[in-house]
């Protein structure tokens, strides 16, 4: 009998059999939910971090001059543009008079009869002093009668009240005449301080209301940052701290800065802190008015405390805390967290000590019944 | 006593075995078309797992926000909160686009969340690399199916993100990856209209004399203002205090909010009963038809090994074999071969499930129903062969 042949084939059928059972527990066992969940562990180092704030906010003018009329009327002329330089006192435009020159006339001529009517009463009063100084002598000698004295006293004293008119009547016409000519002034639309015309709403012609603006003219040394902060991480908002300042159109260009107050008013609606931000530099060129800006505000750097990433961190049956591996078994520990960074690191205030190892990234959901593996980079996701 | 099977599958052992592999490959593809069910049935579950809620609290009469779209204020969590045995309430947005990255496209679900400390519902509840989003604007974490890189910035919108961690099977019910964005941002992703329809309505607003009226200058920018907000959100994920039955604060809710309110049972069969209830079924019927034409090519399979030795059954009968030594050689053939065929199914499925683009999912309990399903339809297929070799003619053996 040949036996070698059927060893042969027998070696040869299990050397496809073996490998193939070995593969399929292996499968098994390292695949689906039977498999270990793959976890990378981190050990809690005690770090000094440096929080810092997140906002994003639009670039303002700090003094902004809404130049208008204060009664209704028609723009008669505009003589600057939006972008225009202007200097404090300068003459922008002006409204339409209407009717306003020829009133001023009318009232100079008001004020010049009211004058000639003084001289007028003062020519009376003048004759009527000396009409009753006259009587007065005559009927000292007796050569009149006293009722014509009296008379003439009378007159005086008529002459004496319309001289007063007069006079009153003059400065009157000649308030009502500078009162007018105020008015004109007032047409005038004038710049209040030096700036930059942002910009023009209305052309000659147009008619505006009382107090809308015809042009508007910002303060341009006076940029600053409104800048809104979620106020779920907005704690240690404060004035003067330093601020990163970068705009939309300047990506990557980082502008330094300052927080110049925390506005006491929050936004109830979007849940945010409001917050000026000032230029350290006014930025050249300007930015313009309404930009985006993101905003990190730097907070004080804090002294050194047990640290982890916040992807370790996990919220179980209403409690927050770490996996932590302790000879393959999981457990979970309740931590109380401290202050957190931008970059993802959080304070760890109890729960936690120095040199602990705590589950940061896994595969799946972890559960206290999870078999792990521990790698260092999570397959497929490591660069 | 010698195992006439064995003898007779070493006598032809590379036959067998090769139509054990052709059999394997024809039960993994079985397999993995149940993992492709299976893989769909859990990305509904683990999108609703990963919100980490209890309740659904969704605009009243909708069933949304996967199935229906749902719209609330941004507020309402706060009423929400001060709900009795609410942990916590936390706002969400859905938003199925088209994500921007290096020139190309990514399909996915843009998931508006509330900052808040890491566990806060709707938030990925674990990463396998980065960070939680810790600024309030800007930044995401994307699911590593969609291919982002950490570092990498992505266009939603008219904004770039930046990639700060990476989360796993963090899927829509349809699979695409989840990119998760700040809540504000989110909205404003959702609702915002592009450049030209802004520039488009306020051109409208400005013709339209009821808006820009000349005694009142200001009110065309406050109309226009007011319509380029958006302070709405699609769901409310109401985290319960543990040990508290959902479907009692669902009922105070809905009773004193007047909002529609889901548990996780009913959010569970909304989702599969009518968001995926079709494709499912498809696959499903898709599945059993692939069974019984594996089953069916297993039979014939036996069947025409069995035929192959009907000389030499017919050998074995003239020497006066036993009919039962007959049909256990047969029966056991067939179930090794039913065997090798699952162990080798279960292995190519294995291997080839991480290449499919969607999630596909081998549940051991799958495996062990397909093991004995395949033994059940080898040993049934080997009654037939038996029949057909128990009814042969010894006298075959010599004859032509």
């Amino acid at each position: 009998m040949n036996r070698m042949p059927l060893q042969k084939r027998t070696l040869a059928l299990l050397a496809v059999i073996v490998p193939l059972l070995v593969l399929f527990v292996y499968v098994a066992l390292r695949s689906g939910p039977l498999a270990p969940v793959t976890v990378t562990v981190a050990e809690v180092k005690s770090k000094s971090i440096a929080p810092a704030l997140f906002g994003i906010g639009t670039v303002e003018a700090r003094y902004t001059y809404k130049i208008g009329p204060t009664i209704a009327g028609r723009v008669q002329r505009l003589e600057v543009h939006a972008g225009d330089q202007v200097k404090g006192g300068q003459v922008l435009g002006e409204m339409e008079p209407v009717d306003l020159d020829d009133r001023v006339r009318s009232q100079e001529s008001a004020f010049k009869r009211a004058e000639a009517a003084l001289r007028e009463a003062k020519a009376r009063q003048v004759y009527a002093k000396t009409q009753l100084h006259r009587y007065e002598q005559l009927f000292a000698v007796r050569s009149t009668s006293e009722e014509i004295v009296a008379t003439k006293r009378q007159e005086l004293q008529i002459a004496d009240a319309v001289l007063t008119v007069a006079h009153e009547d003059v400065a009157r016409a000649r308030s009502d005449r500078e009162a007018l000519v105020t008015q004109r002034g007032n047409l005038r639309l004038i710049a209040p301080a030096d700036g930059l015309v942002s910009s023009r709403d209305a052309d000659p012609g147009t008619t505006v209301v009382a107090g809308q603006a015809v042009v508007e003219v910002i303060d341009p040394e006076s940029l600053w940052l409104n800048v809104r902060f979620d106020q779920i991480s907005a704690a240690g908002l404060a004035a003067g701290l330093p601020a990163r300042i970068v705009l939309r159109s300047r990506n990557g260009h980082v502008l330094a800065g300052r927080l110049l107050r925390v506005e006491p008013k929050a936004d109830a609606v979007t849940e945010e802190m409001l917050a000026k931000v000032s230029f350290d530099l006014p930025p050249d060129p300007l930015p313009p008015l309404g930009e985006l800006a993101e905003v990190t505000v730097d907070l004080p750097v804090l002294p050194a405390a047990p640290v982890i990433p916040n992807a370790a961190i996990h919220r179980e049956n209403g409690q927050v805390g770490v996996w932590q591996a302790m000879d393959g078994d999981l457990y979970f520990t309740p931590v109380k967290l401290g202050v957190a960074d931008l970059d993802g690191q959080v304070q760890i205030r109890e729960g936690l000590k120095d040199g602990d190892q705590v589950v940061v990234y896994s595969e799946k959901a972890l559960t206290t019944r999870s078999r792990i593996h521990v790698v260092e980079h999570i397959p497929g996701a490591a660069r | 006593m010698i195992s006439l099977a064995g003898r007779d599958i070493l006598h032809s052992w590379g036959k067998f075995v090769f139509t054990g592999v052709g059999l394997g490959l024809l039960i993994g593809v079985t397999l993995s078309m149940a993992g492709i069910y299976r893989g769909m049935v859990d990305d509904a579950q683990v999108m609703l797992d990963n919100t980490g809620a209890d309740l659904w609290v969704v605009q009243q009469g909708t069933q949304g926000p996967y199935a229906e779209s749902s719209s609330l204020y941004d507020d309402l969590y706060r009423s929400l909160l001060n709900m009795p045995d609410v942990e916590y309430a936390a706002n969400v947005t859905y938003l199925i686009m088209q994500v921007g990255h290096g020139g190309q496209d990514v399909s996915a679900m843009v998931v508006g969340v509330t900052a808040g400390k890491p566990g806060t519902p709707g938030q990925p509840r674990y990463l396998v690399a980065g960070r939680h989003i810790t600024r309030s604007h800007y930044e995401a974490i994307a699911d590593i199916s969609s291919g982002f890189q950490l570092g990498e910035r992505i266009r939603i919108r008219r904004n770039f993100y930046t990639v700060v961690g990476l989360s796993k099977r963090t899927v829509s019910y349809n699979g695409d990856p989840m990119v998760f964005i700040p809540l504000k941002d989110a909205q404003e992703a959702q609702f915002l209209k592009d450049n030209d329809a802004l520039v488009q309505q306020r051109r409208r607003n400005a013709e339209n004399p009821d808006f820009n009226r000349s005694g009142i200058p200001d009110l065309l920018a406050v109309v226009n203002a007011s319509q380029s907000t958006n302070t709405a959100v699609n769901a409310v994920l109401v985290k319960l205090k543990p040990g508290t039955l959902p479907e009692d604060v669902a009922e105070t809710i809905r009773r004193w909010t007047r909002l529609q309110v889901y548990t996780r049972a009913q959010m569970e069969s909304i989702l599969m009963d009518k968001v995926i209830d079709k494709s499912a079924r498809q696959i499903a019927l898709f599945l059993v038809i692939l069974s019984i034409v594996s089953a069916a090519i297993v039979a014939f399979i036996i069947y025409t090994l069995t035929l192959g030795k009907i000389r030499e059954i017919a050998v074995l009968k003239l020497i006066g074999t036993k009919n039962r030594t007959i049909a256990g050689m047969i029966m056991q053939q067939s179930l090794a071969l039913g065997v090798i065929g699952f162990v080798v199914g279960k292995i190519t499925a294995t291997f080839w499930v991480p290449i499919f683009p969607k999630y596909v999912l081998l549940m051991p309990l799958d495996s062990i129903a397909g093991f004995f399903a395949v033994l059940a339809i080898c040993a049934l297929a080997s009654l037939v062969a038996i029949r057909m070799a128990l009814k042969v003619d010894p006298a075959d053996a010599i004859g032509g």
